[in-house]
């Protein structure tokens, strides 16, 4: 990869050195860039390698796809669907509802405090959330919660009276879904951003109504973001884990819970690699939904521009 | 908490927009009155737990007091784990400078070919869940702990990857901002070396984008939990766990301020932003 000599190199090259002097100077950019190699590989790509290796060898350390095979048991095929499940509920929840967030706000003024303040606190619940927001939906709605006492003691309402479903999984789509929303408007707000109002202006000239702008126009536009953004909202909560972590102690749902169960517990002989496998399965189904996802951003900057 | 696209966290996405488009915009008149029911309702479901939180942390017997709150400073682990976590995000953000500028730089002016390969690895831990990470960091850092010790500190190594995306989009939109190979060539013709272009050249008028890529980088260490907690190291979340299951009030009132303290932090991110877009980037140089 070194063969070709890039324009720019040429045109920047060092303006008072001889002959002798070149040689080094050609090698030096990429000394620049070898230690950012040196550390990915260390702290990115050789972890990568060691699940996606691990995944495929048994304890001995030979090629076997007997791990993967484990995979298709039924308890651990039911962790993955409930994953899937988990995000794409909480994923259409969430673009559906921050959609029609992303809308109110960017109908105001563009540089106002509203605008300012609900993308910062999006940006806040979207990333920093994880063990924070498990507190907050025990605050409110656990058992000596807020909401929950209030309901018991002003209206009568229990609302666990059909179990405590806060810590499984009615729980984590609703915590889930408080940090999908406000992450589906910082994606989507961008898109919105796009639509021109010439196309607005040329809807009404022509006698079109709201309606009819929104059905022929901006929403077949903001269609690809929007489908995007969903993919996006998936990938996220799949992958997502402190917030269950904190939330569900008891009993392994979901899969990254599961592979919590073989990071900290003792694992049963013949399955060391287990963990490493169901963390292959998750990079799988994180690389397709994001290799969708840069698909349909690339369909979507065809107007978005 | 993991797998968020690049430019997420940035609350700057209206400043790095020309202005143009807010000038040719015009309001829209017919949204009025739906578009406030819309703000009030998902106001009310995301103010919701943060009052419940404030209600629930300031619970006493017999009435309200603030005995949780002042439980924060007077909790030992506690106080320890925040100075971890604050000292973890400086690390982080010194060593995702070191790291990210130069090559971003070297990529944009001297490697071209190579930027697409730098661009995919530095997007590559959007796709690698943190859970799944540190099941094959795990074996790593027992290398790490071996050379530098128990530290809780060493989470810097593992954190600089994590920020590694959005700390990489920040820096190469503020470099694809600027003219970079102008600005470079006139240092070069006057006799600068490659480090005092990057230093006296590149960094100070990348200003905005480097102080976006660090705020990114400090809101998300302060906010991680799975690999510290995986690789039993105590920083701030980790402990705020722990403790939820001694003392909930007290854990309750810090994941409160936390929350707060980020959203300052993004706030204040967000009018550096506006200052970056307002001021034209090229004529602090």
């Amino acid at each position: 990869m070194t063969a070709r000599q890039p324009t720019v190199e040429a045109a920047l090259g060092p303006t008072s050195s001889g002959a002798g002097r070149r040689r080094p100077s050609r090698l030096l950019p990429y000394l620049a860039v070898a230690p950012f190699l040196v550390y990915v590989s260390i702290f990115l790509l050789y972890p990568t390698l060691i699940v996606v290796a691990g995944a495929f060898t048994d304890d001995a350390n030979r090629p076997t796809t007997a791990t993967m095979r484990i995979l298709t048991e039924s308890v651990y095929l039911r962790a993955f669907a409930r994953s899937i499940e988990l995000s794409a509920v909480t994923a259409i929840a969430g673009a559906v509802l921050g959609a029609l967030l992303a809308w109110a706000v960017w109908s105001g003024p563009l540089d106002g405090a509203l605008r300012r303040g609900v993308t910062s606190a999006a940006g806040v619940l979207a990333q920093f959330g994880g063990v924070t927001l498990a507190f907050a939906f025990m605050a409110t709605i656990g058992l000596s919660g807020l909401v929950t006492v209030y309901l018991h003691d002003h209206l009568g309402i229990d609302v666990f009276s059909g179990g405590v479903w806060l810590y499984d999984m009615p729980g984590l789509m609703l915590v889930y879904t408080y940090f999908q929303i406000p992450l589906m408007v910082l994606v989507f707000l961008p898109a919105l951003d796009g639509l021109r109002p010439q196309w607005r202006e040329a809807v009404e000239s022509l006698g079109g109504s709201g309606w009819e702008y929104w059905r022929h126009v901006g929403g077949p536009v903001l269609l690809p973001a929007f489908s995007g953004a969903t993919l996006l909202l998936f990938a996220n909560a799949f992958s997502a884990y402190a917030t269950a972590a904190a939330l569900v102690s008891q009993g392994s749902p979901i899969v990254p819970l599961k592979i919590r169960g073989f990071l900290t517990s003792e694992v049963i002989i013949g399955q060391q690699n287990l963990g490493k496998a169901l963390g292959f399965g998750m990079i799988v189904v994180v690389a397709v939904v994001m290799t969708l996802y840069a698909l349909l951003q690339r369909r979507a900057a065809r107007w978005l521009r | 908490m993991t797998v968020p696209a690049p430019d997420l966290l940035a609350p700057t996405t209206s400043a790095d927009r020309p202005d143009a488009r807010s000038a040719a915009r015009p309001r829209r008149r017919r949204a009025g009155g739906s578009r406030w029911l819309v703000l009030i309702a998902f106001g009310v479901f995301f103010l919701l737990p943060l009052f419940a939180m404030l209600e629930f942390s300031t619970r006493g017997v017999g009435g309200r007091n603030l005995a949780a709150w002042r439980a924060i400073v007077q909790n030992a682990d506690l106080v320890a784990a925040i100075t971890i976590s604050l000292e973890l995000a400086v690390l982080t953000v010194v060593g995702m400078l070191l790291l990210v500028v130069p090559v971003a730089t070297w990529a944009h002016l001297r490697l071209p070919h190579l930027r697409r390969l730098i661009e995919f690895i530095c997007l590559l831990p959007l796709t690698i869940p943190a859970i799944v990470l540190v099941v094959g960091i795990a074996p790593i850092y027992a290398w790490v702990t071996y050379l530098f010790g128990d530290s809780p500190l060493t989470l810097a190594f593992v954190y600089v990857i994590l920020v590694l995306p959005y700390a990489y989009r920040a820096i190469d939109n503020g470099l694809g901002a600027i003219d970079l190979r102008t600005l470079a060539e006139a240092a070069r013709s006057l006799g600068a070396a490659w480090p005092t272009v990057l230093a006296r050249v590149v960094v100070p008028n990348i200003r905005g984008a480097l102080v976006s890529a660090s705020f990114l980088s400090v809101a998300l260490v302060l906010g991680e939990f799975t690999i510290a907690s995986l690789l039993n190291f105590n920083n701030m979340q980790v402990t705020i766990n722990l403790l939820g299951k001694r003392d909930a009030p007290v854990s309750v009132a810090v994941s409160l301020a936390a929350l707060l303290f980020a959203f300052v932090l993004l706030l204040a991110l967000s009018f550096v932003g506006r200052r970056r877009g307002s001021s034209g980037v090229t004529e602090e140089g």
